[in-house]
């Protein structure tokens, strides 16, 4: 069983080969790390595919069928959700109307009865802001709703990213280094909340982290990347022991008895 | 004193017509950062759209009969003729600017400016470049209250304005494609990977800003008599430096930025003379550029280095 499949996916910037045949297979309502050093190709496999980058070469199949080469916004409808590296957030807006944005399959009535506000759209906007809401309060944001977006601390903004994605309803969501800028109490209420959305959201996740310690507790499978390559992929406990993996976070050779400690 | 109240009543209905064309400009700003130097163009196509509709809705029997064009007609034609420059817009959105909109910014900007030079002498070619009486669509009616002289069509300008504007202020607040239209103008790609219809959206400001823009030029038809194929170089231009004056890419900055640009140059033509009109407004723009180039409501954006 495969949620998300990528095979054999290239691509090319230039004369620069940023993935070169890279594959993994991320089962339904898995946690699934994405590792590497900086520059290896993690964020460009998250804009292939989402759609921001058409690959050069292999295939993204999401539930079966292909989605590599689609616009941003169909592979979005389709059930893929993301946040971002750097932050997203639509600054002037408030916390509970970013969540609220990227709810449109929830919305049908049109323009005149917005303006004028009647039932239709009422029941529109009260369905969009209660499930914004719930989303919130997962994140622990719910306190925050009524805040504008940039004057939030920037683990609140991951953490509204986050929220603002799941609107989406994503069968996957792709969590672009999710704990950047946190404390380490925030970090770990960040992996309880990423164990909630997989076991009561049932949400597949794909995460691409620089805290080891996360991705370690976390991810129940890890896909390493250097230079654009795959390198290993295993369970956390594997991936810790792989010489290939040590030698790409700890420069050559790794010798006896050295840990890998956080990249 | 009442010479002062005059010029201050026919500033504000001249520069309620300069924030509906300043809309336009800082709408497609806000959203693609382009200056749509076409804009003003489209302002023309509107005026001129609405004194073919009122002819041929037979504003020249009414008058030939002695009566005033019924209300009712009036408004059909503004209505109708916004919808024709809303198409106009849309039209020079997916033809012109879609094609270059990912290539280097200065690419579409040098479109905009061949979509101006085209529709002008479309223009020229299509109603010849005489200056022509805008019909009366609106019989003037003088009002005089203490040496003030309010006329029906200044007082018609400045409600219809104050009208649309409010509608655009709603529409953007409240309705699902105003709230995409906010989400575009912060972060485009967020937006698109939020399921966002980008291109919809865009056609969506384009129909929007164009309609605004057609407004003000039955609007301008009304108030200055007559309209000729080139009447958008000018006033499109000021309109742009309204939006520069009030923050391009803030909604009611465009709309300060068009009153107070109206106001300067009447009370420059009522206090200096007729002469300066044109050159306060740039004058502004020069002023505005070195001291607060973000302009009045703007925000300045920190550059990530």
């Amino acid at each position: 069983m495969t949620l998300l499949a990528l095979e054999h996916v290239d691509k090319v910037f230039g004369g620069l080969r940023a993935l070169r045949g890279v594959s993994f297979e991320v089962a339904p309502k898995s946690i699934f790390g994405l590792i590497g050093p900086n520059g290896a190709g993690k964020t460009t496999l998250f804009n292939v595919v989402t759609g921001v980058y058409r690959p050069d070469g292999g295939h993204v199949r999401f539930d079966g069928a292909e989605i590599g080469g689609l616009p941003p916004a169909r592979v979005a409808g389709l059930g893929v959700a993301r946040t971002f590296q750097n932050i997203r957030v639509f600054r002037s807006m408030t916390v509970l109307e970013n969540v609220m944005v990227a709810g449109h399959k929830l919305h049908r009535s049109g323009v005149l009865s917005a303006i004028v506000r009647n039932t239709a759209h009422a029941n529109d906007e009260g369905a969009l802001s209660v499930r914004a809401r719930e989303l919130l309060e997962i994140l622990g944001l719910q306190g925050q709703a009524g805040d504008i977006a940039g004057s939030l601390p920037y683990g609140s903004q991951r953490r509204l990213e986050i929220a603002r994605a799941l609107m989406l309803a994503p069968k996957v969501l792709l969590l672009d280094e999710p704990a950047a800028g946190m404390n380490s109490t925030e970090a770990r209420e960040l992996e309880r909340q990423i164990r909630f959305l997989r076991d009561e959201l049932g949400v597949t996740v794909v995460l691409v982290e620089h805290n080891m310690s996360l991705v370690m507790s976390v991810c129940e499978r890890i896909h390493v990347v250097d230079h654009g390559e795959t390198i290993a992929e295993g369970t956390p406990a594997e991936i810790r022991e792989h010489p290939r993996v040590l030698a790409a976070y700890l420069g050559e050779e790794p010798s006896a008895g050295r840990t890998e400690r956080e990249a | 004193m009442s010479e002062f109240f005059q010029q201050i009543i026919n500033g504000l209905s001249l520069g309620s017509i300069y924030a509906l064309i300043a809309l336009g400009y800082t709408m497609v700003y806000g959203i693609l950062k382009l200056i749509n130097f076409a804009h003003g163009e489209v302002f023309m196509m509107g005026a001129y759209s609405g004194y073919y509709l009122a002819s041929w809705l037979g504003v020249e029997r009414y008058q030939a009969a002695g009566r005033g064009f019924p209300l009712g007609l009036a408004l059909v034609v503004l209505v109708l003729a916004m919808a024709a420059s809303a198409l106009l817009g849309v039209l020079i959105e997916a033809l012109a600017y879609r094609p270059v909109r990912s290539a280097p910014r200065l690419t579409p900007l040098i479109t905009a400016i061949g979509v101006s030079l085209f529709l002008q002498n479309a223009a020229m070619l299509l109603f010849t470049p005489n200056p022509r009486a805008y019909p009366p669509i609106l019989r003037e009616l003088r009002f005089a209250a203490g040496g003030v002289i309010v006329t029906n069509i200044k007082l018609a300008i400045f409600v219809v304005a104050l009208a649309l504007m409010v509608g655009l202020h709603l529409f953007v607040q409240r309705t699902w494609t105003g709230r995409a239209m906010r989400a575009l103008s912060m972060n485009i790609d967020a937006a698109r990977l939020m399921g966002i219809d980008v291109n919809a959206t865009i056609r969506a400001t384009f129909a929007i800003g164009s309609a605004l823009a057609a407004a003000g030029g039955i609007l301008f038809g009304l108030d200055q008599i007559t309209i000729n194929p080139l009447m958008g170089v000018l006033t499109g231009l000021k309109a742009f430096v309204a939006a520069v004056l009030g923050g391009i890419g803030n909604i009611p900055g465009a709309v300060v930025g068009g009153l107070l640009i109206g106001l300067a140059e009447q009370l420059t033509a009522g206090y200096l003379s007729p002469d300066y009109r044109d050159a306060i407004t740039f004058l502004i723009l020069v002023v505005i550029l070195v001291l607060k180039p973000e302009g009045l409501l703007g925000v300045v954006r920190q550059e990530k280095v």
